[in-house]
């Protein structure tokens, strides 16, 4: 029970019988095609076939394609009825070439096509940021059409929702950023100063940084995806067409609210992260509260926490920015929005890293 | 020189992503309180035309002018002038997920009017009645079935007794009595409001039924290949590719 085949001058027949589901045998496909070089004429016998499915239908019709393409004259009157239909189905398919298929584009082309494509990124880039200014000066001249209701939605959201999140991830940053020095410091007696190194670590940058990537991925994708499920749904469009200012309605409410929530998520990471030092100062290394809190009161230095709650402030800026930019950018697809919310992620802590870099150097050549 | 009696005049207009040109040269003119069918097959460039026409596309090639005003080429404030004298009702409705059925409609009414909250409430009342959602002023988007999502989508979009009325493919995921509603719907506006209604669709029921006028995007060939009442299109069809598509695919 199964598929033969002969070559018999110049007549090649293939007989199919009994139960041929699930047929997969390649080899066989393959010395039969071969066979076909040698004939000039393809008849297909299958009134024996008892069982079959799409397998061996689809092995008919690749086959049928090859002798079509070779001239070979094909007859299927043998098989089953039902076969014969779906295989003439298939093979009646009428496709219509589109405008761009065939095209193959070199080299040169390429290039040209990913330049401008680098070009329209930066249009689009400072489109936006021009958007945003000027939304942010109707919002102070108290022209911007923004929902009450959208600002305190986000502001709860970028606001206590996140407390959770960046509290334990701080935490367990001071937690091991006071375990690692403790290793080190241990071997000196200098134990004590893990307190110094937790405090000047945290209020300076550490807990700006820990908050500013925790608010990028939990927030800047919420925002990127927000936005872009409203471009695939054509809520985008609807606001546009109404003539009302998008970023108004979908930029500025979510920028304002983590402008005003990062500094003070940056300052509350700042307290976790020292509780996080403390815990494993007065665990592990024998060093009481007070001591531990006299140390920290040494090592904090206003500047350096001011600097720390202004890289909150511009990682709002940047995280806010980055989400609302990918989200209106969104294709018109559910992968776009996949898309829009990765390169949003990405987008705000590699701009937030460079950022920091830079803010650095400059702090540190004016001696701050 | 545009004839009065014109509401929408498109002339040499093309529909191109890059360089993938879709449609080239498309002319035709819309009457006042026409019903327009702009009908083709998926992917020819229906909803793409239509995005040119309500300025969410840019033109390239091509000029289109609103009640005899130039509108590719105008400034924001002229396009957002006229924008506000035309209504779209998108595919899925795109009413705005976080807000009430009612605070939809009564979003462009709060933003071009001076209306006392007390009649945009009204208002809104109202315009939910006409399209049978009487009551349904509180529910969300998300609480309510596609094609009371359409039907929400149009009230909105008739807030502000719109001269023109853009559908884009109202029929699409509607059952056949759902579309049926709203093909009466969309004449009955048209008998009692004389709004210019401007429909993108591909649904011949709604073709024969509704259409007063339409055109043809003929992919194959590129541009319109047919121009007139749908009914007598089908009649004398100028080409064997607007019998094939009016006629549901026979040959």
């Amino acid at each position: 029970m199964a598929l033969d085949f002969l070559l018999k001058q110049k007549i090649l027949t293939i007989t199919a019988d009994g139960d041929l589901r699930g047929y997969d045998n390649q080899e066989q496909i393959d010395a039969l095609t071969q066979s076909m070089e040698k004939s000039g004429k393809l008849i297909f016998e299958g009134d024996n076939l008892k069982n079959w499915d799409s397998c061996i239908a689809a092995a008919f019709y690749q086959i049928i394609l090859q002798a079509r393409e070779r001239n070979i004259e094909v007859n299927t009157q043998n098989l089953p009825h039902d076969m014969q239909n779906l295989i003439t189905l298939a093979l009646t398919v009428d496709r219509k070439p589109k405008a761009n298929e065939g095209k193959k584009w070199g080299f040169l082309e390429n290039l040209g096509e990913s330049g401008l494509q680098i070009f329209d990124g930066i249009k689009k880039s400072w489109d936006f940021l021009g958007d945003t200014v000027k939304s942010l000066g109707r919002f102070f001249t108290g022209r911007a059409v923004m929902r009450s209701v959208d600002f305190e939605f986000a502001l709860a959201d970028c606001g206590y929702k996140a407390v959770g999140i960046v509290s334990l991830v701080s935490f367990m940053v001071g937690l091991i950023l006071a375990f690692v020095g403790a290793l080190q410091l241990k071997m000196f007696g200098a134990q004590i100063y893990i307190a110094s190194l937790v405090a000047i670590g945290m209020t300076r940058i550490m807990g700006a940084i820990m908050a500013g990537i925790i608010m990028a991925g939990r927030t800047g994708a919420s925002y990127a995806a927000t936005i872009g499920t409203m471009q695939v749904n054509e809520e985008v469009d609807a606001l546009k067409t109404m003539g009302l200012p998008v970023t108004d309605f979908l930029v500025l409410p979510r920028m304002l609210s983590l402008i005003i929530t990062m500094p003070f998520l940056t300052m509350w990471a700042d307290i976790m992260g020292m509780i996080g030092g403390a815990t494993v100062a007065i665990l592990m290394l024998d060093i009481s509260a007070p001591q531990y809190w006299i140390y920290s009161l040494k090592a904090f230095q206003l500047a350096n926490f001011l600097v720390g709650i202004f890289h909150g402030f511009m990682y709002g800026i940047i995280i806010s920015c980055c989400g609302c930019y990918y989200g209106i950018n969104c294709g018109r697809n559910a992968d776009s929005v996949g898309w829009a919310t990765t390169k949003a992620v990405v987008s705000s802590i590699v701009i937030m890293i460079v950022a920091t870099g830079i803010l650095t150097s400059i702090l540190e050549a004016l001696g701050i | 020189m545009i004839n009065d009696n014109v509401k929408i005049k498109a002339e040499g207009l093309n529909i191109a992503y890059s360089s993938n040109v879709l449609m080239q040269n498309l002319n035709f003119e819309i009457k006042n309180g026409d019903i327009f069918i702009i009908m083709g097959g998926s992917g020819c460039g229906k909803s793409s035309l239509l995005r040119l026409l309500t300025g969410l596309k840019a033109v390239d090639k091509g000029k289109i002018w609103i009640d005899g005003v130039r509108f590719d080429n105008a400034e924001q404030a002229q396009k957002k002038k006229i924008m506000q004298n035309c209504g779209i009702l998108y595919q899925s409705g795109a009413l705005f997920s976080s807000m009430t059925l009612a605070e939809n409609v009564a979003m462009p009414l709060q933003q071009y009017t001076n209306y006392s909250a007390e009649l945009i409430k009204d208002l809104v009342a109202f315009k939910l009645a006409l399209v049978g959602l009487k009551g349904y002023e509180d529910f969300y988007p998300a609480e309510i079935s596609g094609g009371m999502k359409k039907r929400a989508g149009l009230a909105r979009a008739l807030a502000l007794d719109p001269d023109i009325l853009y559908f884009d493919e109202p029929s699409a995921g509607l059952d056949p009595v759902s579309s049926k509603l709203l093909d009466d719907l969309i004449l009955e506006i048209n008998k009692s409001l004389g709004t210019t209604i401007v429909i993108i669709t591909h649904e011949l029921s709604s073709i024969f039924a509704i259409g007063k006028d339409s055109i043809f995007l003929d992919a194959e060939m590129k541009t319109i290949s047919a121009y007139g009442n749908p009914k007598e299109l089908l009649k004398n069809p100028p080409n064997k590719n607007v019998l094939h598509f009016l006629s549901g695919g026979k040959k």
